[in-house]
């Protein structure tokens, strides 16, 4: 049998427990990092949902440039907050992220939190809940992201590499499809790396 | 009870924001500038307010919701979420900061309360609503009245610790109780408790609080801040202590930068005393402050509401 993947869920603030709890139900370890250094034992990072601008200010420029080395080498997935790091370009305001989804995204673009919603999508061709907390969207798709899942006609998960992010909150619903996407994206990066 | 049970659409995305807040720090604001210096600083939320509650215990009179004009500004400032006070039991008022577009209404002790016997319906609202509470009882009264976030109530504008300490102990100390309690015995322990029933079943089965459970009153340096994370805070809410140098004066802007700063890594690395020691050793005197125990009963804002 193999042996647990360990996923490590950067938790300098958000729902980052949301997420450990959901990681551990499909049979990750899951270590909470709080420093760089950690990043070196891990085999994939989930950064979560929380506040984007209070992430950089916590990362710092050297955290930010550790974090940028790791998504760009290792599985990474990102959640609401965590999908704004993730992009190459951020707006509303314009602000530094980790480059390593080729997406533009607006951060607060549904409105405030009165316009925050539970909608129905879809993950590929599945139904799916989906829960919208003040939520950024994705504007523009680059010509090697793949898109995941859809709401009405906007995408709301992406993928390219192994770098997936998702505008909604699937920490906060029962289903567990969209992190054991990303589970599996761990595992073909070390079945290719073994290879 | 299908909206206490944490089921609820509607509750779903109130608890979600709150969610979001975990491990951040929510700050006091008075205008624009502070309202940015604070998101400068890693806030995940600013509290709009027409003056801090260290100011409103020093000025006295009736305090009231702030001005929507001011809310709007430090709306418009920043784009970290806003949250402002409504006066216990103001469900106009309310209305009104919902009406705004607020991203959480605090209905908070720490204005005049208008209504003596009943808190604000918050199922009636979109927006979620924190509320203060000093022990589990009170907690679960708000929750069970639809707020979606608890905080401690603390002593607010004294920049003493000692009452949020004393009341998120009380909450998990409650709480630690109810799990080890046979289940007969639930019934009895909601009524001493003044708490709905079902959901004293829910913290004895979870052993925790249907909502984010966060801390506030009188939290000044980053080591206080430590302590009641420590003790079992999930997010910590710092009034006066940021942007006052005592009940009076504001403290220096960048001054109070530094310690906004200082205190949203405290909330973060709240258990690695070498971060703490970091972060505390370039701060200047915290604010002046005023000790709890020498305040008469009439001057508490605590014991507001029931």
């Amino acid at each position: 049998m193999a042996t647990a993947k360990k996923i490590g869920v950067l938790a300098l603030q958000g729902d980052f427990d949301a997420h450990r709890k959901r990681l551990e139900e499909l049979g990750a370890e899951v270590v909470l990092v709080k420093k760089p250094e950690q990043l070196e034992a891990i085999d994939g990072l989930v950064i979560p949902g929380g506040e984007s601008s209070a992430f950089l200010k916590l990362l710092g420029e050297p955290g930010l440039e550790k974090l940028k080395r790791f998504s760009h080498r290792k599985p990474t997935f990102g959640t609401c907050a965590g999908a704004i790091l993730l992009a190459q370009e951020i707006e509303n305001p314009t602000q530094a992220g980790l480059g390593a989804l080729d997406i533009r995204i607006r951060r607060n673009a549904y409105g405030r939190q009165v316009d925050s919603s539970i909608r129905q999508g879809n993950f590929g061709a599945a139904p799916m809940e989906m829960v919208f907390i003040r939520a950024p969207k994705i504007e523009r798709v680059g010509p090697e992201v793949e898109v995941l899942a859809t709401a009405g006609s906007d995408p709301v998960a992406v993928r390219q590499g192994r770098v997936m992010a998702a505008t909604f909150h699937p920490e906060l619903s029962p289903d567990q499809r969209v992190h054991q996407a990303f589970l599996d994206l761990v595992e073909a990066g070390e079945r290719e790396a073994r290879a | 009870m299908s909206d206490s049970n944490g089921n609820s659409t509607s509750l779903r995305l109130k608890t979600g924001l709150a969610e979001m807040l975990k491990g951040g720090v929510i700050m006091d604001v008075t205008n624009a500038e502070q309202a940015e210096i604070a998101e400068k600083a890693g806030a995940v939320a600013v509290m709009a307010l027409e003056r801090v509650p260290a100011q409103i215990r020093a000025e006295g009179g009736v305090a009231r919701m702030a001005s929507p004009k001011k809310i709007r500004e430090i709306m418009s400032a920043v784009s970290i979420p806003v949250m402002a006070k409504c006066r216990i039991g103001h469900f106009a008022e309310a209305q009104i900061l919902q009406a705004l577009g607020v991203d959480y209404i605090d209905e908070s002790e720490v204005l005049t309360p208008a209504d003596e016997a009943h808190h604000v319906d918050k199922h009636a609202f979109t927006v979620p609503f924190v509320c203060g509470a000093r022990n589990l009882g009170e907690a679960l009264r708000r929750i069970a009245e639809g707020a979606a976030m608890i905080r401690t109530k603390g002593e607010a504008g004294t920049g003493d610790v000692v009452h949020a300490v004393k009341h998120i102990r009380q909450i998990v100390e409650e709480m630690r109780i109810l799990t080890v309690l046979r289940e007969e015995e639930l019934y009895a322990r909601a009524k001493e408790l003044g708490a709905p029933y079902e959901l004293v079943k829910l913290v004895a089965k979870e052993g925790k609080l249907p909502v984010p459970n966060f801390s506030a009153g009188g939290i000044a340096t980053p080591a206080d801040a430590s302590l009641v994370m420590q003790l079992g805070a999930e997010a910590v809410f710092v009034g006066s202590g940021i942007f006052m140098k005592d009940a009076v004066h504001f403290a220096d802007p960048e001054e109070a930068g530094k310690r906004a700063r200082a205190i949203v890594e405290a909330v973060t690395h709240y258990n690695d005393p070498k971060v703490l020691l970091e972060v505390s050793e370039h701060l200047s005197g915290a604010m002046k402050g005023l000790a709890v125990a020498a305040l008469g009963e009439a001057e508490m804002l605590q014991t507001r509401g029931w």
